[in-house]
């Protein structure tokens, strides 16, 4: 598809192979014309079908798992598991203070489903689209944490979680002192206010937006690499000279997002934990 | 790139994810894993003390060992003390059993002889009077030469 849009009408087809590809799957309250969400009842379909086939995956692995556990002789699957949840639980048990039995199956939620869900990254760009586009899906965005509704979710439900138990740990009193006092002391409250409410906010939007970011960019990265294939027919003589240099530069960016994917859902994860950990320890020592 | 109604199928989406890996997965297995390493902890501690355990029981058989030699010894001694004071003791009483042997057979010795001087004194008188009766040629009165015979065979 990159080869017929860019060979068909030149910098224009660039641009639109790049929307297209950039442009989700949107049903209800949707643009007719750019087919982008148009107010906030959009649905984009591709997100929340690709996220919830890969949650499924998780629910079909781990009722699997978790069905036929054999402590005495691990089979090399459940191995494999238990080296992963050995690992979340590592990391909860460095990060978080106090115990609490929800953290650590969140944690490994989140580090699992976001691994999964950037993990759709590593799918050839053009494969999923091209296949969508033959059984007359028109538009397809493969990663869903590419879309600011996946990431913005994730976080928002760990922020209710800080908040709750920010709550529950600290006293209704406690959190509020916490936005009287805090950072600047008792003579400095408006401040406090506007800062700790910043701080506080800063949180969700911070997780979600990274990750967002990273998988967007390296979405888009992987488009432009692909476009340079795309140059092909243009190129003529040189066609060998440009497909070597597009397989050199994809599998470059390949290993390279191999890293970022797995870096970005253990930050998310290690983060999610960090925060809730914050809401866990008392006004004192906070 | 808005924000939409997306955001709260992927909400739903995560919280019956984490909901769900609590209760499938994490839950039991974190149980599972919990138990083998109290398993293989306790397996550690029962190797541990039925280490220690041998090593007490070979010692009580060192022991035991040990006291049994010492009483066998203190068997064997006692046992040929008391084959020596038996031998000595058979001695004596062959000894003593000899003495007395030899004393009764002196005894019977003595009486034999008695008797005979006994019978030879009566049948002293008899060949002295018989004797001096050839001498003299004549009878001799017994009875009025009684004294005389009898101060004869007192001599012998």
């Amino acid at each position: 598809m990159s080869s017929e849009a860019a060979h068909d009408s030149g910098e224009k087809g660039t641009v639109e192979y790049i929307q297209h590809h950039l442009t989700n799957l949107c049903v209800g309250d949707c643009d007719p014309v750019t087919h982008q969400a148009a107010g906030f009842w959009a649905w984009h379909l591709d997100t929340i079908v690709i996220s919830y086939l890969l949650a499924a995956l998780i629910v079909i692995v781990g009722w699997r798992v978790g069905r036929s556990l054999n402590p005495n002789k691990p089979s090399g699957f459940q191995n494999f598991v238990e080296m992963v949840l050995d690992f979340v639980s590592n990391q909860v048990r460095d990060t978080f203070p106090g115990h609490n039995p929800l953290i650590a199956p969140l944690a490994l939620t989140i580090f699992v489903w976001v691994f999964l869900m950037n993990a759709m990254d590593l799918v050839p760009v053009d494969l999923l689209p091209a296949i969508g586009a033959a059984i007359g899906i028109p538009y397809l965005k493969v990663v869903p944490t590419a879309d600011l509704s996946t990431t913005l979710a994730m976080s928002l439900t760990v922020f209710v979680l800080v908040v709750y138990y920010s709550i529950k740990v600290k006293g209704p009193v406690g959190y509020l002192k916490m936005f009287l006092f805090h950072p600047f002391g008792k003579f400095f409250v408006p401040v406090n206010i506007v800062m700790t409410t910043i701080e506080e906010l800063a949180k969700p939007l911070s997780l979600a937006l990274r990750l967002f970011g990273n998988m967007f960019a390296g979405e888009l990265v992987f488009l432009l690499i692909a476009l340079i294939g795309g140059t092909l027919a243009l190129g003529g003589g040189l066609s060998f000279l440009w497909g070597g240099l597009q397989v050199a530069l994809d599998l470059g960016w390949l290993i390279f997002h191999l890293l970022v994917i797995t870096l970005q859902a253990f930050i998310f994860m290690v983060l999610s934990i960090v925060y809730l950990g914050m809401a866990h320890t008392t006004a004192d020592d906070h | 790139m808005n924000i939409t109604a997306t955001l709260i199928a992927q909400i739903i989406a995560f919280v019956l994810l984490i909901w769900f890996v609590n209760k499938v997965l994490w839950g039991p297995m974190s149980a599972m894993l919990a138990e083998r390493q109290k398993r293989i902890a306790d397996g550690l501690a029962a190797a541990e003390k039925g280490k220690s355990d041998l090593e007490l029981a070979e010692k009580r058989v060192q022991e035991q060992l040990q006291t049994a030699k010492i009483k066998a010894g203190e068997i064997v001694a006692q046992a040929e003390k008391r084959a020596g004071a038996m031998v000595e003791e058979a001695r004596v009483t062959a000894r003593v059993e000899g003495e007395r042997l030899v004393t009764a057979a002196q005894a019977e010795i003595e009486r034999e002889v008695n008797r005979a001087r006994e019978q030879l004194r009566g049948q002293v008188g008899a060949v002295a009077v018989a004797g001096a009766s050839r001498i003299l040629k004549r009878e001799i009165d017994a009875k009025s030469h009684n004294d005389v015979l009898n101060d004869v065979i007192a001599q012998i």
